[in-house]
């Protein structure tokens, strides 16, 4: 049943990640010095365009809900990063990342969580449906697990019209125990569709820690019950992230079908902007924050040689100056015209024929 | 664009069940972007034998038999219509379309909308709804009004076999999502066909027959029944104008207005259940836009509001007959 986790118990936790699931950052063979200096300048673009969004959602230039993607930048970068123009994301309601990392443009994004018109949703969308449908992300959805099932039917049309494209259906651990999470898997798995099943296992559904809501704290585990590989990997260490994903896009690109990958780390921010994280005490996010991906991205591409402490300072200051050039951009930008209500409610030949919004 | 097809087009006979298979067939054979995808579809050919034949024809890629997964058979539709198919699902009975709700509702309807209108959701789901058949109240429901209700979708409810074929021919070439409901009691439903391809738009009504008394619209297979009372009636000389919408959303109101300034009366017939029902819309959209036209209240025959139960004595009870919408005709008439 469900309790607070103690400051004991969130210490097990982290020495349990430390022993089981932390991984050193290496060099991989699949990725150059130039795509690791890209990763680490994405992962920059995330923290520096969501810790904005906080303040400006508190300022009231963002309207509705917003959910940060600090602290998961390790995965969405580190799985695009693997993937090929051409390829599909899914993606959850805290989109910010996955759409950066896909190749979103930050002014179209910010422009649409203030809802401007030239957003990428012209303003009907918000953070919680955030698309960049011309970069291959299919668009953040409100509901949780619910792009599964569109995940496995982008991948089902790649298998039909025999493109070689995959589709990463990036999830949390709360749609882990949705029903549709099941119906998914089963399907793309029984199908050997080219679809890669990515669990951002940030331990928290909104307030409810995993290890409290299920049995078995592992989502791995469960493909053994498809009959489709599944594996767990450091959700806070971008390469182990993108080799993972590689690996399971060559295997569906080869025919191989599904894969489902967990991704653990820990939301050590609050499920929404503003959120009070009433359910659970401050330090155990603190004892998370020493394993911050951006850090040890930083750090290895350091020892490494790949590029010095100047390069990422200045990776930091260019990330900062686009979104500050994307927060401009938008604050300027002008609302829909009010006579856009219904566009985009039907087709436009439908829409004419029936005189929907006239 | 063609309406329904005048007397001296070349036509074949054929029930509802074979219209359906065939338009499938014919546009599948047009469109290799078409796909058929849901439980018993491919090697059963459905258990109704709607699609029979076709995964013979088209083949396992084409005609994907589903594990019984509703949500992942109407979601992954929608993944499918968003990255180039036309994907044509089918719900073995449409109560189930419950289980898919948030992919139909949440999903499919607003995707096009909430995007700023980056995608296009070219799918059809064909569900058959109706009861009458003793499979009590889960295998007998009719949901048109739900989903008329939820803006981003189109609801389309014919039950003669040439307006199945030039409808389901509209559906399948639109790029929006369309519930295509059958009602099972109308599928061995007999009628001519245009040889000739053809199609019929949404939001165009039939005016099944001509009268001046009242005006009675009657949904999918009421039709059919509201025809037996409106022909015993006239023997009497109650002239009744029958009018089958055939789509619900878009709904041909102007026609049923043009109808009621010359009538005066409306009577509104469907089997399902009254409350909160698409018979008290259509009401509403009368009375709101001819209030004036109207010599008398209008009235709604529909199904009775309990679930639908097992017992023949007692189904019977539940659904619209000929007696009940010859009594709520003569209501409205004074005799």
């Amino acid at each position: 049943m469900r309790h607070r986790i103690t400051p004991e118990e969130n210490c097990e936790a982290v020495a349990a990640f430390e022993r089981d699931t932390l991984t050193p950052l290496v060099m991989s063979a699949g990725l150059e010095p130039a795509d690791l200096k890209e990763m680490y300048g994405r992962m920059r673009l995330i923290r520096e365009f969501d810790t904005a969004v906080k303040e400006l959602w508190k300022q009231d230039f963002i309207y509705g809900l917003a959910h940060s993607y600090v602290c998961a930048e390790a995965i969405a970068v580190g799985a695009c990063a693997a993937l090929r123009e051409g390829d599909y994301i899914t993606s959850t309601h805290r989109g910010h990342g996955h759409t950066i990392a896909k190749g979103g443009e930050p002014r179209r994004m910010m422009a649409e969580l203030m809802g401007r018109a030239p957003g990428y949703n012209k303003g009907k969308g918000g953070s919680m449906h955030i698309a960049a449908v011309d970069m291959g992300m299919l668009g953040a959805t409100g509901i949780v697990g619910s792009a599964m099932p569109i995940a496995v039917g982008s991948a089902l049309t790649a298998k039909t019209l025999g493109r070689d494209y995959v589709t990463v259906c990036f999830h949390g651990d709360g749609a882990t125990n949705q029903g549709v999470w099941h119906e998914s898997i089963n399907l793309a798995a029984a199908w050997e569709l080219p679809v890669i099943f990515l669990c951002e296992n940030n331990q928290w559904a909104i307030s409810m820690p995993y290890e409290q809501a299920v049995k078995n704290p592992s989502v791995a585990d469960r493909a053994v019950g498809y009959g489709i590989p599944g594996v767990t990997v450091d959700g806070f260490n971008a390469i182990a992230v993108h080799d993972a994903v590689a690996e399971a896009a060559e295997r569906a690109r080869a025919g191989g079908g599904p894969t489902l990958i967990e991704a653990r780390f820990y939301r050590w921010i609050g499920h929404f902007v503003a959120d009070d994280e009433a359910y659970r005490d401050p330090d155990c996010n603190d004892r998370w924050e020493q394993f911050d991906p951006i850090d040890r991205l930083g750090g290895f591409l350091r020892e490494s040689g790949v590029a010095d402490q100047a390069w990422l300072d200045e990776a930091g200051e260019t990330a900062l100056a686009r979104v500050e050039d994307a927060i401009a951009f938008a604050k300027a930008a002008p609302e829909p015209e009010l006579d856009t209500l219904y566009d985009g409610l039907y087709s436009e030949a439908f829409m004419a024929q029936q005189g929907i919004g006239r | 664009m063609t309406a329904t097809p005048a007397a001296e087009v070349q036509t074949r006979r054929m029930n509802v069940k074979r219209a359906i298979n065939e338009t499938l067939r014919e546009e599948m054979q047009r469109d290799p972007t078409i796909i058929i995808l849901g439980c018993d579809v491919g090697v059963r050919g459905n258990p109704f034998g709607v699609t029979k034949g076709l995964y013979q024809e088209f083949g396992a890629e084409r005609v994907l038999d589903t594990p019984i997964s509703e949500a992942a058979i109407v979601g992954s539709s929608l993944g499918a219509a968003a990255t180039g198919l036309r994907p044509i699902a089918e719900v073995l009975f449409s109560d189930w379309i419950t289980i898919g709700m948030d992919q139909l509702v949440n999903q499919i309807a607003k995707i096009r909308y909430m995007f700023g209108g980056a995608i296009s959701v070219p799918l059809v789901i064909r569900a058959p709804v109706g009861a009458g058949g003793g499979q009590a109240a889960q295998h007998s429901q009719s949901f048109e009004n739900w989903f008329s209700a939820v803006p981003g979708l189109q609801v389309v409810m014919p039950s003669t076999p040439a307006d199945v074929k030039g409808l389901l021919r509209t559906a399948i070439r639109s790029d929006d999502p369309v519930l295509f409901f059958e009602h099972k009691r109308g599928y061995e439903i007999k009628g001519q066909v245009p040889v000739e391809e053809y199609t019929i738009p949404f939001g165009l009504a039939d005016i099944v027959r001509q009268g001046n008394d009242v005006t009675v619209v009657a949904i999918s297979i009421m039709r059919h029944k509201a025809m037996a009372a409106a022909e015993a009636l006239a023997a009497e000389g109650i002239e009744c104008e029958v009018i089958d919408p055939r789509t619900i959303y878009p709904l041909d109101y102007d026609t049923v207005l043009t109808s009621v300034e010359k009538t005066g009366r409306l009577v509104v017939v469907h089997e399902a259940n009254r409350r909160s029902n698409i018979g008290g819309e259509i009401v509403s959209q009368v009375v709101e836009r001819g209030f004036g036209l109207l010599a008398e209240p209008p009235r709604i025959v529909a199904g009775l509001d309990v679930p639908m139960p097992y017992n023949r004595a007692l189904e019977t009870l539940v659904i619209p007959d000929e007696a009940r919408i010859t009594q709520a005709i003569r209501g409205a008439v004074g005799r």
